[in-house]
């Protein structure tokens, strides 16, 4: 991966966001390059969301800058930010489906929202894309009606129904069983490999980053401490990571 | 106040989520029906009632048609049904809101591309707006026939003097002006509500608190308007 692909399609820099008195991001530093996967690691709480939605500008940092291909999007205005939203596709942790809606159209929201497709027409691009995430015959079902892991494989496959070049997942394996969380893991290479796009998932699920990631980069304590391949991480000297990679209660880190 | 001002400015970007209006209006109008219905009728009778007892005391019970379509079309009409659709559709909107809120939905809609305030909230407060005065329409109806009734079957008032008493004396500034009120409380109850459901934090227990406040604010808001708008009017 490295050296082969370098140009960098996010870079964050510095990055500060606190609520209240409570700073979360304190100088987060990134770069994700064209076409790789990245898996952001680190605790409950560390901040791993407000990082991602930083990046969408769901959320609009203190201080810093991110880069979209080169283009500052903490300072742009809600017009500017939507376009710059379109190359982007977002998991969300508990899926956030759309709960009046039946599958088919939570799929197909973004088309008919922003193109003239036909009903029909939505409904096929829908379907197919229930189908590139392994799901069929669930179009009419109501997301009430779905599993924990079902429901992530239909907001997988309403993030990809405009085809972004950027996908964005949140806790993608949190909260299903081992078995479906590795039906996920598979998918998300997949998406990968199929569709080309750049990634940035983020978990507390260390086998899962090994599984996806092409990088791995640890949130600690509001700033990235390590970044690396899986293996590098895995490795790392940093006692910091080899503890949070073991999953040990005892070492650096504290729990409150 | 800030959410009110981007509401107005969506409203006039097209294209108008058609879809999503006509379905808010069948939430307001269809849901609120009954509760407007009922609250209406047993006001009229009460009103009717109640007021021949004071007019019997000085011989003007033929009075009774005329205080009860004033009360109704003026007043009781308007404000009830805010109450009403306060308690019914602004707790709804709120909690709708709010459970997309915490449960990232309206994340997800700005990850679409989507305005919320747009896809959310402006079929909202249109549909409340159109369906308000309406529904007051069928609420001043319904307080005059309740009252009707009581004064003709029990109180044994002519059925013709009643009518003659309610239209004679009816102007058609009374029913604007209750309609204007009711366009008024619409955008009160809808800003109000919409805008508590859009900025609920901490999960179940916040949807809880928006609904809560969504109610008491609105309906709170309404009664004070009322006493401007009617004083402005006077
Ligand atoms: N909108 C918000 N308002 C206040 N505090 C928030 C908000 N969003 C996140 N936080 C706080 O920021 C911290 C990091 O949250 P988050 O990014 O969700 O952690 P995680 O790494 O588990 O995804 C948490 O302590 C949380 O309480
Ligand atoms: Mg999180």
């Amino acid at each position: 991966m490295q050296g082969m692909e370098s140009t960098i399609k996010i870079r964050v820099v510095h990055l500060y966001k606190s609520f209240g008195d409570k700073q979360v991001l304190r100088g987060v530093d990134l770069e994700v390059w064209q076409g790789e996967s990245m898996v952001v690691i680190g605790g409950s709480g560390s901040g791993k969301t407000v990082l991602i939605k930083c990046i969408i500008g769901l959320i609009r940092p203190e201080q810093g800058e991110i880069r979209v291909d080169g283009l500052e999007i903490t300072s742009l205005n809600a017009k500017e930010m939507n376009e710059v939203r379109k190359k982007f596709g977002m998991l969300f942790q508990a899926g956030a489906l759309f709960d009046s809606m039946k599958v088919w159209e939570n799929v197909g929201f973004g088309l008919r929202q922003q193109t003239r497709l036909s009903e029909e027409e939505i409904r096929k691009n829908a379907s197919e894309k229930l189908a590139l995430v392994g799901l069929k015959d669930v179009e009419d079902l109501m997301p009430s009606e779905l599993s924990g892991g079902m429901r992530k494989r239909v907001s997988l496959a309403r993030a990809i129904a405009m085809e972004p070049e950027i996908l964005l997942y949140d806790e993608p394996t949190t909260g299903i069983d081992p078995i479906m969380a590795d039906a996920i893991n598979d998918l998300i290479v997949q998406m990968k490999e199929k569709l080309n796009v750049t990634s940035i998932a983020i978990t507390h699920d260390i086998k899962s980053a090994y599984k996806i990631a092409d990088r791995i980069a640890m949130l600690y304590q509001g700033k990235i401490i390590e970044v690396g391949t899986p293996e590098e991480i895995r490795n790392s000297p940093n006692p910091m990571v080899q503890q949070f990679v073991e999953g040990r209660s005892e070492g650096p880190i504290k729990i409150l | 106040m800030i959410l009110f001002v981007q509401t107005l400015g969506w409203i006039f970007r097209p294209p108008l989520q058609g879809r999503e209006i006509l379905k808010q209006m069948e939430e307001v109008g269809v849901r609120s029906f009954p509760v407007v219905v009922i609250t209406a009728g047993f006001t009229g009778m009460v009103l009717a009632l109640q007021s021949f007892t004071g007019f019997k005391r000085f011989g003007a019970e033929t009075m009774v048609g005329t205080i009860v379509a004033l009360s109704m079309t003026r007043e009781l009409g308007p404000v009830l049904t805010g109450l009403m659709v306060s308690g019914r559709m602004g707790s709804a909107m709120a909690a709708e809101l709010g459970t997309m809120r915490v449960t990232e939905q309206i994340d997800a809609l700005y990850t679409l591309a989507t305005n919320p305030i747009k896809y959310l909230i402006v079929p909202r407060f249109l549909a409340t707006l159109i369906m308000l005065p309406i529904l007051v329409i069928f609420a001043d109806v319904i307080g005059i026939l309740g009252g009707y009734l009581v004064s003709v079957q029990i109180l044994g008032t002519n059925p013709t003097l009643y009518f003659r008493r309610t239209w004679d004396f009816l102007e058609l500034i009374d029913l604007y002006s209750g309609l204007l009120k009711a366009v008024f409380f619409g955008m009160i109850l809808a800003t109000i509500s919409c805008y508590q459901g859009f900025s609920t934090q901490g999960g179940a227990e916040g949807v809880g608190r928006a609904t809560t406040k969504a109610v008491v604010l609105s309906s709170l808001t309404i009664l004070i308007f009322n006493y401007f708008i009617t004083a402005f009017l006077f």
